[in-house]
């Protein structure tokens, strides 16, 4: 029997706002234990919560990015559980009335067709503190717990369970991941936890409407590892179900070690969450005034500039998803790309010997020491003839050396160029003077000997003849 | 008993004729004397003292504050920094708080002077004070007598002249029940009107802190001084506040009051009822008018105050779990234990008691027909009070249906105790603000009050009908 597999998300994403979601302390990850903390963070008694506003523009930011219809009025409700790094007793989050709602992203399914992605809600919470398990204090069987992660804001993206495999999970992860950069409200690194992922799985035969049972995977730390979980845990599902088993409905963590589902402790009861609108807090409005300014305010998204770059810098498909891919990069390509006079030059150095740079010094665009303007004083000297294409390799490791701009390199080290026929003939003249036998085999009809002329003569100019002449006028000798 | 009232203190001092020193000598005098009222859990003599000296030195050259020479008592259910906040529960009986409420910079900021933290019923839940895990608050009237509760020793501390005034703070009646009960003068503002910010919460839509003293003009000097938006609480009202200090004077002639008819059944004490018609007398003979009104909602208010307020207290009172602060119960093996031991051992009977309701009714699948229900009682209780507005300014009712009852006799009877409460709950679900006022004493010489009915952010209104009625005599 054929099986297709059915899978829903939720995933949580930290905003980078300065301070947190409802008091005034520090939402900057780490430092020591409990310095980011406040009264309200702690729970104190009598403390109260104040919504901090900029969760509520990031959070409608992304629910523009993702096609959501935006409530004018959404409420914060109180979700109930005991748990040591849950300071209140409760977690403040929506339930009855989220700010977004009703949005999608597309992926390629593996048929090539495209697949809408139902995002069903995005909803505003507070993040948990964390436990800290130390040993010596396990010993004692004692846990520590750190409170700084606790009240930093969070969103809370959840799909209808609309994915069919796991490779589209992978697609919709990275689009996720590349929206909120794009946004700018958060870094979107799996692997520090300020974007985690819980993917809810079952399976069925292909072609009947009732779902299976399903399993929630958890501890997932980086995309490729929520695909690989979930191609591992559809298999185990399948395996199950031939060997007549039945699916338990559970929790399961991914150990990314051993490349395994591990079942969670199971739990004595269901937990009744007794949500319940929250009496401190007044609901969320966002008037259309706000909405329009935010709006106004969004970033060109991924698709759009991909598209545009396509469009007014002709750039291939290729080409332009790539250099989209990070903001940075695509910012970067821009300007360079419009003092520039070759867009497409432009885009194969940034995707050549600019990426390659990045690559072997593990840095980012932004970390990159040429500014756009001066990569593009560096493609111009090349699409204009002034220095040559490999020449240009040297100057740019040049100017990452010194900092100079390649104007100067270019002079200061005499690397224009030479594309003065008379010039280029006499050095033609003395390289096919001090190899008479390549010459004679040349005019003989060997013309594989051209290259090793030409190099001769590259060699003799210290690069700087333009090879399209000097091949030019080697042909002539033997006409 | 010398005239403390806050405006002819600061008149005196300035003139020379008295010392700020003296004064709260007198009152540390009196609390020590009246140990046996168990109005304190704290009393700050030597801080207080001291504060007196650089307030008397202020006072005379004329740069204090409006609340200088007031000294006050503050329910243990709000947070002064550095000073204990136990909300007479054992959970919190060693904790100290870290930071201010705003009621206390406030007070602070208008130069008062701050007495001590006055007893109350646990976590603020109870209408005799005998819910207090540390002593039970006697009423100075009678010391077999209960002063009410939950604002118990700050009605006691007021009544006793232990102090100038006190503030209480005022879930279902948690200040006005006292008030009457101690014969003195306790308001319960819209709420919205004070910040509740450093207020431990009980029921955080209902609770509201507010003024108890033994005059209306300390009351709206005090309310004054600690009314006002407040960006810590974000549930406190942008309304602008009313000169209450200067206005609680005026005439209230040509104002309409309604009496609600629900409101006078026989299960109200006659006595009671006796002084609303002599009340309802001297406002006619002042040249206002008094209309019968109708409140229909009147039978539903205790059901659905106590689904709300105990669903709320059951997640207000989720962070007592012995990890952060407090008391933790020793020995436990494994955190479910720990949590278990810690609220079994650290709170009260009562407390519990709410908890376990209230819980209840936030519970899957009781929710719609507990909670949801109740917030539609309490959207309907809130339109019965708009309706009833229409025909007049403001109302008056009794605060309580009977006066004082003995110590021990309702406490294992919850639902006879919470029927205490059936003419002040009404106000904190519609948001209301109520003021209880002295009127006169029963055959038992028990004091009796009345309450005053406000429409939302008219608390000036109730000030000047309370003060029409403090400076009219009986016949």
């Amino acid at each position: 029997m054929k099986y297709e597999a059915v899978i829903g998300l939720e995933v949580h994403v930290q905003l980078k706002t300065q301070s947190k979601i409802f008091s005034a302390s520090s939402a900057e990850f780490g430092g020591d234990a409990n310095s980011k903390v406040d009264p309200v963070v702690i729970g104190m008694p009598g403390v109260l919560p104040v919504l901090n506003k900029k969760v509520v523009e990031y959070a409608v930011k992304m629910g523009m990015a993702t096609n959501c219809t935006i409530a004018r009025h959404s409420i914060f409700a109180r979700k109930h559980y005991f748990y040591p790094d849950l300071p209140k007793g409760y977690q403040i989050s929506q339930f009855e009335e989220p700010i977004c709602e009703h949005g999608f992203i597309e992926v390629n399914a593996d048929d090539g067709e495209a697949r809408k992605i139902n995002i069903e809600r995005i909803h505003l919470e507070e993040d948990a503190g964390k436990s800290v398990h130390a040993e010596e204090y396990v010993a004692k069987n004692e846990t520590l717990i750190d409170l700084n992660r606790a009240g930093v804001p969070l969103i809370e993206i959840v799909t209808e369970p609309d994915f069919r495999s796991p490779q589209e999970v992978y697609q919709y992860l990275t689009k996720i991941r590349q929206i909120v950069r794009y946004l700018e409200i958060c870094d979107g690194n799996m692997d520090e936890g300020s974007m985690r992922c819980d993917a809810n799985v079952s399976i069925r035969p292909v072609g009947q409407p009732e779902l299976g049972t399903k399993t929630e995977l958890k501890n997932m730390n980086s995309i490729r590892g929520v695909e690989r979980a979930l191609e591992y845990e559809i298999q185990r599902q399948i395996s199950a179900v031939a060997d007549g088993e039945s699916i338990e409905q559970q929790t399961l963590l991914w150990n990314a070690n051993k490349n395994i589902t591990v079942a969670m402790r199971s739990k004595e009861y269901a937990h009744d969450y007794r949500y319940f609108p929250d009496p401190d807090l007044v609901p969320v409005l966002v008037s259309d005034e706000w909405r329009n300014s935010i709006a106004e305010s969004l970033p060109e998204l991924p698709e759009a500039r991909k598209n545009r770059f396509m469009a007014e810098f002709k750039l291939p498909e290729y080409d332009a998803t790539v250099i989209t891919e990070e903001k940075e990069l695509a910012d970067y390509f821009e300007k360079a790309a419009l003092t520039s006079k070759d867009p497409k030059i432009t885009s194969n150095w940034i995707m050549g010997d600019v990426s390659r740079i990045l690559n072997d010094g593990k840095i980012t665009i932004s970390e990159f020491s040429v500014p756009p303007k001066g990569l593009a004083e560096l493609i111009n000297l090349v699409a204009d003839g002034t220095i040559s294409q490999k020449i240009g390799k040297q100057v740019l490791d040049e100017i990452l050396a010194t900092g100079a701009s390649a104007q100067k390199i270019v002079e200061d080290k005499g690397l224009v160029q030479i594309s003065d026929v008379s010039a280029i003939e006499s050095l033609v003249d003395g390289v096919l003077a001090t190899h008479p036998d390549e010459f004679a085999r040349f005019k003989n009809g060997e013309m594989k000997l051209m290259g090793f002329l030409v190099g001769q003569i590259m060699r003799a100019s210290k690069g700087k003849v333009n090879p399209k002449i000097a091949n030019e006028i080697l042909r002539k000798k033997i006409e | 008993m010398e005239n403390f009232s806050i405006r002819s203190v600061q008149k005196k001092i300035k003139n020379g004729e008295l010392h700020l020193k003296s004064i709260v000598g007198e009152f540390i005098g009196r609390i020590e004397q009246r140990d046996d009222l168990n109005a304190f859990l704290a009393v700050y003599k030597n801080a207080a003292l001291a504060k007196a000296e650089e307030i008397n030195n202020k006072i005379r050259s004329g740069n204090a504050g409006s609340l200088a020479g007031a000294v006050i008592a503050v329910k243990d259910n709000m947070a002064f920094k550095g000073g204990q906040l136990s909300c007479a529960s054992k959970i919190l009986e060693n904790f100290v708080s870290p930071y201010d409420s705003t009621v206390a910079k406030k007070l602070t900021a208008a130069d008062a002077i701050i007495i001590g933290k006055t007893n109350m019923d646990e976590f603020a839940m109870g209408s005799s004070g005998e819910n207090s895990s540390v002593k039970p608050a006697k009423n100075p009237h009678n010391t077999s007598h209960v002063p009410g509760g939950s604002s118990s020793g700050s009605a006691v501390a007021v009544a006793a002249n232990m102090c100038t005034a006190a503030l209480g703070s005022d879930t279902g009646g948690s200040i006005r029940q006292p008030a009457a009960f101690c014969g003195i003068y306790g308001m319960k503002p819209t709420y919205g009107r004070i910040s509740r910010y450093g207020l431990v919460a009980f029921a955080s839509s209902l609770d509201q802190i507010g003024p108890l003293a033994n005059s209306i003009d300390d009351l709206a000097v005090i309310l004054q001084a600690i009314s006002g938006n407040d960006v810590h609480d974000s549930t406190s009202a942008p309304e602008p506040v009313p000169e209450f200090s200067s206005r609680f004077s005026e005439s209230i002639e040509g104002k309409t009051v309604g009496i609600p008819r629900q409101y006078m059944t026989e299960a109200l004490q006659p006595e009671i009822a006796d002084a609303i018609n002599s009340t309802k007398a001297k406002l006619i003979a002042g040249g206002v008018k008094v209309v019968d009104v109708e409140l229909k909602m009147l039978d539903y208010c205790i059901a659905a105050y106590y689904i709300i307020c105990t669903a709320e207290a059951s997640s207000n009172l989720s962070r007592y779990d012995g990890v952060r602060y407090g008391f933790r119960a020793e020995n436990a093996k494994e955190l479910d234990e720990m949590y278990t031991q810690t609220r079994v051992q650290g709170f009260g009977k009562e407390v519990k008691r709410r908890i376990m309701l209230g819980t209840y009714v936030l519970s899957a699948g009781y929710y719609d027909a507990y909670y949801r229900r109740a917030l539609k009682a309490r959207t309907l209780i809130r339109q019965d009070f708009e309706n009833a507005f229409k025909q007049c300014d403001l109302m008056l009712s009794p605060t309580t249906p009977t006066t004082a009852f003995k110590l021990g006799e309702n406490i294992n009877d919850p639902l006879t105790m919470y029927l205490q409460d059936i003419y002040t709950v009404s106000l904190n679900l519609a948001g209301l603000p109520g003021l209880s006022i002295p009127a006169g004493r029963d055959s038992a010489a028990l004091p009796i009050g009345l309450q005053l009915i406000g429409k939302p952010f008219d608390e000036l209104s109730l000030l000047q009908t309370g003060y029409f009625l403090e400076n009219t005599p009986d016949n």
